[in-house]
């Protein structure tokens, strides 16, 4: 028992087979191939899996594949354009905002979605938002350092 | 210093890859035709298993098969091996249970793998395993660590008596009684090391293709060590010759130490992929890796300090209960033994210590290294007994640290507890912490959140551990059954580009980056063009992998070792095409010369001229002076097996706020600093102490494994129940360095990646201890959670 959903991801225009339980991160992962956005839990509270739906951040996790016909969806892989990189990933690179990299990707399209909310964010604000985003590696020092960065050079 | 050579803030060039989606990690692994694991697990701590039916799980959608415990048995599958062996005080050796892969009869925790279901997708797998049909006869279970020896209660294992693995004794009794017995003063602690849950935010996970017609076996698992893991389950699991048993670990999403051991689940997609011809895949969820990852800590302590009267430390006397789980996992018996007790001299001359380990098995999952190992445990008996004594015999705790402090002119330092001390200046490293804390403007601070209606405290710790394990020769005595070396190879292209291939594993630590440097350092090659290759036996000739805060003074110092032999080789080659003695030629900077002429050869030439050999020296003719005629090629390994730990140290300041009508602390400023020696990359290693101090504040403030103790149920089995560190939980890190360089290895480098965790808890509950002292709360249990706080302070002083 499968439907077909259609939407768009990272400016092209997709449609995959689903089966109704099919999340969206199963669809970018499993169907279309996109690993960059990563699975770290499955309470929907590690953000390792969030991804821009019709520009604001979500976890890819919970929304079902379904639910998604018709958005227009950003992931990690969408950022770059070609080898120029978002300013947020490149603050991220410039800051040592990750080591792992498993968080990375969840953090970056979190940081993006802040960023365009509010331009300056404090380093409080910053740590209030990434509330919902776990990083085992970092301590979070050099990620808001690289969110503080990014969102400067994003507004610049 | 060049801009990418050894001292270096290099950006990493890994981050490429990661930033962009493009990280490999093992759930990003997809062989064609692969189908998927699911594991049915134990909802009991402690069962026997009447029976199992799989019918129906057998017949559901897109079953491929249905495996169990029985199954594993028939097929002659080894169970998982231990890797260090630990004798009793009364000379019996350790108690060593079978572990399957795969229950047989019994099970002894919650979430022990009972079978396995594998189909063409997850949720086919998913589904039919909730038709296996296990019936189940419960059994009384055994939580408490504490209760685990008492007479009556459940037992685990029919041979392991009271529950005791082994009951191991370290230092001299006698001499530390006697410290006690001459002691003007004795203070005591009682202290819980809780259970973590390691959680590396990539859970587990494993993919492995078996090629019949070659007999060849390839799993990717996330690995901090794929050679290990190759020997391990080939040789006393799968019977898979090592020579037809390529393992790669890609790239890992953290480890903490969960990810060393060779589990079950990579086991049994090997298996299970070569008795079905097709690849099996397996990836954890996360409830899966709160039950099956191997946890850390567990101890229950009994610490005691014997003072004189001007404060000095005569000796120390440490009792220990160490949960093991109910399985030994493959380095357990290690952590509260060799890596817990030689750390209990810490930066202090205490001249007499005994230690005493009780081993203990409980219906709960095993415990095995999470990151620091034991060296956490050690420092946080060692630097709460010590603020504890401060406070009873009145003597400031930095000033009772400084009186005790080994002193710098005494190293090397033989301590009582087995150790030599190669190094170290701890009163500069503490000297700078109170200086970049303003420990001195401390007050201000109290008396302005005494204003805000807040408790404030300060704590300090002054940790030392010891990493970058060990000389194998001395380990293999104290019990270890495998090499502790570790291997480079360094091999130069014929167009004199350079690729190394090392034994150790970066899942985070940035070894593409920092290994490189110390290469283009030693050998002069431009760092663009030095490839790192890591996490594949099948290119990678041998290693031991990454644990212990090892890489850089065990890996790095083999690739040291393999660069001076290529150095050495292209002496040769340089003399030959420069028409001069080997003895005069002089390597710096990339160049091989003459010595006292302008004569040189660059080593890109030296490469070229190594696989293109056309102007080298010719064979005479004479077979004995051929025998050591130059060979072609530009290659070069080496081991290196440490000579002696290495020891990295520090000075940690924390400062709490405490609310005291919530009990909220909030950590308000840390600061750390740290001597690990020499450094490569400035910024990784900051960034390895910031990631692990906030290790340690979420062990002291928020993480806790809870079992129900009757069930035997792990409550704190999710995010929502494990409080994982958040970015609003805790503060920026000030971390800086001391350098006192290493005398042990090559680069005079020590390990940092456990440091943070190792050196923040004692002293985020000094913090708080001081905080609340105006109440008279002496003692606090790790996690120093609001209720903790708020009921402590509440039992201090009653309500008037
Ligand atoms: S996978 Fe953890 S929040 Fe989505
Ligand atoms: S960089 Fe490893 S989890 Fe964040």
């Amino acid at each position: 028992m499968t439907s077909t959903v259609s939407l768009t991801v990272n400016g092209k225009a997709v449609s995959a087979e689903v089966e109704p339980r099919t999340l969206l991160v199963q669809l970018l992962r499993e169907i279309l191939g996109l690993t960059g956005t990563h699975v770290g839990c499955d309470t929907s509270q590690c953000g390792a899996c969030v991804v821009h739906v019709n520009g604001t951040s979500l976890k890819s996790c919970t929304m079902l594949a379904v639910q998604a016909e018709g958005a227009d969806v950003t992931t990690i892989e969408g950022l770059a354009d070609g080898d120029t990189l978002h300013p947020m990933q490149q603050a991220f690179h410039e800051n040592h905002g990750l080591q792992c990299g498993f968080c990375t990707p969840g953090m970056i399209m979190s940081a993006i979605d802040l960023a365009k909310r509010n331009p300056d964010p404090s380093e409080k604000e910053i740590r209030e938002w990434l509330e919902g985003n776990l990083c085992r590696c970092t301590g979070y020092h050099n990620i808001v350092k690289s969110i503080k960065a990014g969102a400067q050079a994003m507004n610049a | 210093m060049s801009e990418t050579g050894i001292g270096a803030t290099v950006l990493r060039r890994e981050d490429r890859r990661f930033i962009s989606g493009r990280g490999n990690y093992v759930d990003d692994v997809n062989r064609p035709g692969q189908v998927y694991a699911h594991f049915v697990r134990s909802p009991h701590a402690h069962a026997d298993v009447k029976s199992i039916d799989t019918t129906a799980a057998a017949a559901a959608d897109g079953v491929v098969a249905v495996l169990t415990g029985a199954d594993v048995a028939a097929d002659g599958l080894g169970g998982l091996p231990v890797g260090w062996g630990i004798t009793s005080q009364d000379g019996s050796p350790m108690i060593e249970p079978p572990w399957p892969i795969i229950a047989q009869d019994r099970v002894r925790y919650v979430g022990e793998a009972v079978a396995v279901v594998i189909a063409a997708t997850r949720n086919q797998a998913k589904d039919a395993a909730e038709l296996v049909a296990v019936d189940y006869n419960p059994l009384p279970a055994i939580i408490s660590t504490q209760d685990s020896i008492k007479d009556g209660v459940p037992q685990v294992w029919d041979d392991a008596k009271h529950n005791i693995c082994f009951d191991w004794g370290f230092g001299d009794a006698d001499a530390t009684n006697d410290a006690f017995a001459k002691a003007s003063h004795v203070t005591t602690v009682d202290l819980v090391n809780q259970r973590l849950i390691p959680n590396a935010i990539e859970p587990r996970s494993s993919v492995a293709d078996f090629d019949s017609s070659t007999g060849e076996m390839t799993l990717w698992c996330t690995s901090q060590g794929p050679h290990a893991v190759r020997l391990l389950l080939g040789a006393f699991v799968l019977q898979q010759p090592e020579h037809k048993f390529r393992v790669v670990s890609p790239d890992v999403g953290g480890g903490f130490g969960s990810k060393i051991y060779p589990y079950a689940e990579y086991a049994t997609c090997c298996w299970a992929a070569r008795r079905l011809g097709v690849p099996v895949k397996w990836t954890a969820e996360r409830s899966e890796s709160f039950l099956t990852d191997a946890h850390g800590r567990d101890h229950i302590t009994k610490a005691e300090l014997a003072l004189d009267g001007d404060g000095r430390f005569l000796g120390l006397r440490v009792s220990t209960i160490a949960n093991m789980g109910a399985y030994l996992s493959a380095f357990a018996p290690l952590i509260p033994t060799y890596l817990y007790a030689t750390l209990f001299a810490g930066q202090y001359t205490t001249p007499a210590i005994f230690a005493e380990v009780k081993a203990v098995f409980t219906n709960t999952t095993p415990v095995d290294a999470y990151r620091g190992a034991g060296r956490p445990e050690a420092t946080f008996m060692l630097e709460r007994l010590i603020d504890a004594a401060a406070k009873e015999v009145g003597v400031d705790p930095v000033d009772i640290r400084r009186r005790n402090f080994i002193a710098p002119e005494a190293f090397p330092y033989q301590t009582p507890v087995a150790l030599l001390y190669d190094s170290g200046n701890y009163g500069a490293a503490l000297d700078k912490a109170l200086e970049l804390s303003d420990y001195a403007g401390f007050e201000a601070r109290r008396k302005a959140s005494e204003a805000a209606g807040k408790l404030r405290g300060i704590g300090i710790s002054t940790p030392i551990e010891a990493t970058g394990a060990a000389p194998s020769a001395i380990a293999g005595q104290l019990g270890a059954r495998a090499g502790l070396y570790e291997s480079a190879e360094i091999r130069f292209n014929a167009t004199g580009n350079v690729t190394v291939f090392s034994g150790s594993h970066s899942h985070g630590q940035g070894h593409a980056t920092s290994f490189a440097q110390v290469v283009s350092d030693k050998l002069g090659v431009p760092y663009e063009n030095i490839e790192i290759v890591e996490g594949d036996t099948g290119r990678v000739q041998m290693g031991m992998g990454t644990f212990g805060s090892r890489s850089l003074s065990v890996g790095g110092s083999a690739i040291v070792k393999a660069s001076e032999k290529i150095i050495e080789k292209g002496k040769k080659i340089a003399a030959h095409l420069l028409e001069a003695s080997v003895d005069d030629i002089e390597f710096s900077g990339g160049n091989f010369a003459v010595k006292g002429t302008d004569k040189s050869v660059n080593i890109a030439e030296v490469a070229f001229t190594a696989y293109v050999p056309h102007n080298y020296p010719h064979f005479t003719g004479d077979p004995e002076a051929d025998k050591n005629a130059l060979e072609p090629g530009l290659d070069e390994q080496a081991f290196f097996d440490p000579l002696n730990f290495n020891f990295p140290y520090g000075a940690y300041v924390c400062e709490v706020e405490v609310d005291p009508d919530t009990g909220v602390t909030e950590v308000a400023r840390f600061t750390a600093i740290d001597d690990v020696g020499n450094v490569i990359n400035p910024m990784i290693v900051h960034g390895q102490i910031q990631g692990g101090v906030v290790q340690g504040i979420g062990q002291a403030l928020l993480e806790n494994g809870v079992y129900d103790q009757g069930s035997g149920q792990l409550l704190s089995g999710s995010y929502m129940d494990y409080t994982m560190p958040r970015a609003d939980n805790v503060p920026n890190i000030d971390s800086d360095l001391t350098i006192t360089p290493c005398p042990m290895n090559p680069l005079g480098v020590k390990g940092c990646g456990e440091m943070g965790t190792i050196g923040s808890p004692p002293a985020v509950i000094n913090a708080i201890i001081d905080a609340l002292s105006g109440y008279g709360v002496r003692h606090l249990d790790m996690p120093a959670t609001p209720q903790r706080v708020w009921s402590a302070i509440r039992e201090a002083r009653p309500a008037a």
